[in-house]
């Protein structure tokens, strides 16, 4: 197998593997949106890393924590409602970023890439970037399981039995501002948020407890990125949207078949 | 006063510049049944908001017993039905439950049955006894319950009263609850409050249970139900501000007397 087909098979399952619980949590918390504003704003983190001359990977990993803190302070004051704040930043955000990479002359850079993923291209330093940040964020979300579950069914019941609401709220923010960081260079700025709602949303259907779906994530999310990667070998298609298309098609399979008798 | 679970001094509580609570002094101690009623608006959520910790009075003083272990029962719960969760998930989401302690808990208010229920299908009767089953789970010292009744047809309202008195007198823990019933309350409260932003008056609710008449209207639930007598000694507008009783002619000096616990200018 060619090296390069190794390492973006590595990296899309290093993904796959962990966008399974934390993409649980988005669709239970009714995050989609918020994911997508902080994958749009991922662009303008990779601007500023070449004005800044910082390496890309680290100038998008800031980029998103500060506006995941940003974006959590914002909706706190409730000045605006929260879909409205998200839908000014998301293509604010986009667009400052289009803007500011169209001013570097010097620099060439591709765009496609960054939008819509280079799974094929990954060098084995973003490879060692993807595989520590999917590692770091999977045992945090694993040690705060029970935690995280509990400030999803009802955050004041949750208050009331002393767990520190505010922190875990940051903290699952956090986690998915990382993973959206590391998954910028797999699928793109684009379809970032898809890899993590649709795996999960197909596994909903036929699980009946909360650590079955996150499961049930993970493994359609690993086969949906081995049909991605097969299809752009054997068919030249491009490896981001391939693995959206076979996550797609999953989904639309777990309605087809009959849900499991209670 | 010093066995007191929690004390509340000078409560008062500000929204947008408007007073929702106002020196509102308040106790539980072990073993005690407290009730707060009120009409709609009068703040009685946002008290138990403040005894639970979950807002901080604009000022007076919140004590609580410290380490407090509270079980509280809020009004609804909305899960998202996206979320797959049993009923025994849900009551393992308190650290350290297993299912026999589940069972236990939901045996102990009835509700044994929907165990392995998702939660988002059971009844609104049953996810009430889920709910106090997680709050007993807990261990509480202090139970709070918001509107435990709320939607109960008067049987099962009796019913659910005398199951909170049994918990009490196993658990022997006070308790906090709200009731959306002006009049009618458990029948073991040892203190009712009846609040609009204010505490407008309080005391023990009257022990009819023995009036034929009440009797005859409530049938075998009459034991565990009573009336309280409001003894205002001033009348609210429709914004919620004191005014003078109308019996007072115009001209005549203000007739409002203080009542005990009356704390208002």
């Amino acid at each position: 197998m060619a090296d390069f087909l190794l390492y973006a098979l590595l990296a899309g399952l290093a993904l796959a593997i962990v966008a399974g619980p934390l993409g649980s949590f988005v669709v239970w918390r009714r995050m989609a949106y918020f994911g997508d504003t902080l994958s749009h704003a991922a662009l303008l983190g990779v601007a500023l890393g070449f004005v800044l001359d910082i390496s890309p990977a680290l100038a998008v990993t800031v980029g998103c924590l500060l506006l995941a803190i940003l974006l959590v302070t914002l909706q706190q004051r409730q000045a605006l409602a929260s879909d409205t704040l998200l839908g000014i930043l998301a293509p604010s955000t986009l667009s400052l970023g289009l803007v500011v990479l169209s001013f570097m002359h010097n620099v060439r850079i591709d765009l496609m890439g960054y939008l819509f993923g280079d799974l094929l291209a990954i060098s084995p330093t973003d490879l060692a970037w993807i595989l520590g940040g999917s590692a770091a964020v999977l045992a945090l979300i694993v040690a705060l399981w029970r935690p995280l579950l509990a400030i999803t069914v009802h955050e004041e019941l949750a208050t009331v039995e002393g767990l520190p609401v505010a922190a875990l709220r940051m903290t699952l923010m956090l986690l998915i501002a990382i993973v959206i960081a590391v998954a910028m260079k797999i699928v793109g700025v684009l379809l970032i948020t898809s890899l993590l709602i649709i795996p999960a949303a197909a596994a909903q259907r036929h699980s009946r407890s909360p650590e079955q779906m996150a499961l049930g994530a993970s493994v359609l999310g690993v086969v949906a990125v081995c049909g991605g990667l097969a299809l752009s070998w054997f068919k030249d298609t491009p490896a981001g949207p391939s693995i959206v298309v076979c996550a797609a098609a999953l989904f639309l399979l777990s309605f087809v078949l009959p849900r499991r008798a209670v | 006063m010093s066995t007191a679970l929690i004390r509340l001094d000078q409560v008062t509580v500000t929204f947008a510049g408007q007073n929702v609570l106002e020196n509102i002094q308040l106790s539980v101690k072990p073993g005690e049944i407290v009730t707060l009623i009120g009409p709609n608006g009068a703040g009685k959520t946002t008290l138990v908001r403040a005894v639970l910790g979950l807002l901080k009075p604009n000022s007076g003083s919140v004590w609580r017993k410290p380490k407090l272990r509270v079980g509280y029962m809020p009004q609804k719960l909305y899960v998202d039905p996206t979320l797959p969760l049993s009923v025994l998930r849900f009551l393992r989401l308190v650290p350290g439950v297993d299912r026999p302690r589940a069972l236990a808990a939901l045996i102990e208010v009835g509700a044994e049955k929907v165990i392995d229920s998702p939660l988002q299908g059971i009844s609104g009767g049953e996810m009430q006894r889920v709910l106090l089953a997680r709050a007993l789970l807990r261990e509480p010292e202090l139970l709070v319950l918001d509107e435990p009744v709320q939607g109960v047809d008067v049987a099962g309202q009796a019913e659910l009263y005398s199951l909170i008195t049994r918990l009490r007198d196993r658990h022997g823990c006070g308790v906090l609850m709200v009731s959306h019933d002006l009049h009618l309350v458990m029948s073991t409260t040892d203190q009712v409050v009846c609040l609009n932003r204010h505490v407008c008056c309080s005391g023990h609710p009257e022990q009819v249970s023995n009036d034929p008449a009440f009797v005859e209207l409530f049938g075998k639930n009459a034991q565990s139900l009573a009336i309280y007598h409001h003894h205002h000694d001033h009348a609210h507008d429709l914004h919620g501000a004191v005014v003078e009783e109308a019996a007072s002619a115009p001209g005549t000096p203000p007739t409002h007397v203080h009542g005990d616990n009356c704390k208002h200018g």
